[in-house]
């Protein structure tokens, strides 16, 4: 089995965002990045799936500048076998980064491309479809349960009240949802083993694209709110401010 | 040129969902009293309520009815919205989980941009401008979609439905589906053993913390549910992952993010990762045992005490309130 994982590096989810000078983008000096949290979980499926098969490769891409050779590195220290940097300073058009992973990853012969569900700095939520529409694949996201026998894919993704049970063959996309897995930590062991993997890194150009960012703001404040009272006794007065002034009950 | 605006409804069981009554509203902000909206239904039939999207901002309803469209079809649909791009303005999906799986199929397949789970729309000199919030909510960004038709997915409760005006008219005409080869497949929909309804959508949600102390205790929280109606249960983050809720439940960076009328947060302590995905409720209120927790921060009410003496009289009094109506 051979396996792709796609990787993001983001800013720590719990990191204070400061808005830069350009009023577009974040400021990142300073600030803490790791990898994308739901891509812990495509790492993790495709280190069990490469363990259970017994043999296939796996191999972890990033889209994005040097700094991110951090993000792979952490995926070589968890057992993944090969790292790829497509340098680019990225692009605020989704398709334009599908676009670049989709050519990097056409002529690779993998069985299964895995990307996490989205990722939690610009939400788009869009590459990795993207990605499996532009080379012809099946894709299956937000999947919180997979199990694969020979070649089909039976995968659980979670809608809104329920869940919904696809069905497709291999080769194929899947994005990982939390719930699919416990993603390891890396050892020590394998800390010391990333550093003798292979890494390449190549210069990607990506296109125009048909998105503009105009602007970057703080989301308005919400206005200080008060303390109802103490303990059950403030409940009526809770209902009356609900019923008459927030106009909500 | 007036704008077009083709807003794609989503189904379930043969009936349209009402979160596309939203969308319908959406689209018709956008596309103004001169535009026209356009709503296309997909089903193996016209299911339940496509007749009446008209009286919801509709102008007219496109049927795609096929063999294999009672469940959602990625391949199917996305190939259907792809063939009546041509002369739109825009295509408005919903940010739903049906709704993020399709909208990035369909940009690929038209070689677009898609601005995803978008709070804000406006139309400037006939460019789609779009805000969405970004960074778990710590940040919102606008921006401008250059081609054309300009694709974007909607999030849920962000836009109010219009009221239901059956003087507004419009026809259901057919439209054909193309070929498509059908890569994936739904093989089935599972509903839960209780059918919750999804925090994402629920008009109040009623979300519980660490301070429950026990998996047991969310049973007060689900009986406040009840008692208020239309009402989800949400989970922190530090209570999914000790297995006492389901992932689904969870609010919060890693899980959902939500924009209810009302959001009660009951022995949550407030971290980042919880606020970033309840922020923008429209009522937040706190109950918390300690004065100083970071919920009472952002919340609009707060009640500091015992949840355990203050939530059996919430439900009560809300009992009162619910049976005066």
């Amino acid at each position: 089995m051979k396996i792709a994982v796609c990787l993001k590096r983001v800013p720590d989810t719990v990191a204070k965002i400061t808005i830069g000078a350009d009023r577009k983008s974040i400021e990142e000096t300073g600030l803490k990045f790791v990898p994308n949290p739901y891509d812990e979980f495509a790492v993790e499926e495709a280190l069990a799936l490469k363990e259970k098969a017994g043999a296939g490769e796996t191999v972890v891409y990033a889209l994005g500048t040097d700094a991110a050779q951090e993000t792979l590195r952490t995926a070589l220290a968890m057992g993944i076998d090969r790292a790829v940097l497509l340098q680019s300073p990225g692009s605020p058009d989704g398709l334009e980064v599908a676009k670049a992973i989709a050519a990097e990853l056409k002529d690779g012969g993998y069985d299964l491309i895995l990307f996490g569900k989205l990722a939690v700095d610009d939400y788009n939520q869009q590459v990795g479809p993207m990605v499996a529409e532009l080379l012809g694949l099946a894709c299956v996201t937000s999947v919180a349960h997979l199990t694969i026998a020979d070649g089909a894919i039976e995968a659980e993704r979670e809608i809104e009240g329920g869940i919904e049970v696809v069905s497709c063959r291999l080769p194929a996309v899947l994005t990982c949802d939390k719930g699919l897995n416990n993603p390891r930590l890396p050892s020590l062991k394998g800390i010391m083993a990333a550093k003798k993997k292979p890494f390449e890194t190549k210069a990607v150009a990506l296109g125009p694209g048909s998105i503009d960012v105009l602007g970057l703001e703080y989301p308005p404040e919400r206005q200080a709110g008060r303390i109802v009272g103490e303990g059950p006794d403030a409940v009526p007065e809770l209902i009356r401010l609900l019923r008459t002034e927030a106009r909500v009950l | 040129m007036a704008p077009r605006i083709l807003a794609v409804i989503e189904a379930r069981d043969g009936a349209v969902r009402k979160i596309s009554h939203e969308l319908l509203a959406a689209a018709r902000e956008l596309a103004g009293p001169s535009g026209a909206v356009d709503a296309l239904v997909f089903g193996a039939a016209l299911p339940t309520g496509a007749d009446a999207l008209p009286a919801f901002g509709a102008d007219r309803v496109l049927s795609a009815a096929h063999p294999d469209f009672a469940r959602y079809n990625p391949d199917g649909f996305s190939a259907t919205v792809a063939s009546l791009a041509a002369g739109c303005t825009a295509i408005l999906f919903t940010a739903t989980a049906t709704g993020k799986d399709l909208a990035p199929r369909v940009a690929a397949r038209l070689g677009l941009g898609l601005a995803s789970d978008v709070t804000g729309l406006a139309l400037v000199d006939g460019a789609v401008i779009a805000t969405r919030p970004v960074y778990a909510g710590r940040a919102i960004q606008k921006v401008k979609l250059r081609a054309s038709p300009a694709l974007v997915s909607v999030r849920p409760n962000t836009f109010q439905p219009r009221a239901r005006d059956d003087g507004r008219t419009g026809g259901v005409e057919p439209v054909s589906v193309p070929a498509f080869e059908a890569r994936v497949r739904v093989t089935a929909v599972k509903a839960p053993e209780k059918a919750a309804l999804d925090v994402t959508e629920a008009s109040i949600v009623v979300s519980g913390g660490r301070g429950l102390r026990d998996p047991a205790n969310f049973k007060l929280l689900e009986e406040l549910a009840d008692a208020l109606g239309n009402t989800a249960v949400g989970a922190s983050r530090a209570v999914v992952d000790a297995g006492w809720r389901d992932h689904a439940a969870q609010v919060g960076q890693t899980g959902k993010t939500v924009s209810p009328g009302l959001y009660i947060a009951v022995g949550i302590s407030g971290a980042i990762q919880h606020l970033a995905g309840m922020r923008t409720a429209k009522t937040i209120v706190a109950i918390n045992r300690d004065k100083d927790a970071p919920i009472f921060k952002i919340a609009d009410y707060g009640i500091v005490g015992d949840l355990f003496e203050v939530l059996p009289r919430l439900t009560e009094e809300i009992r009162k309130v619910r049976s005066e109506k």
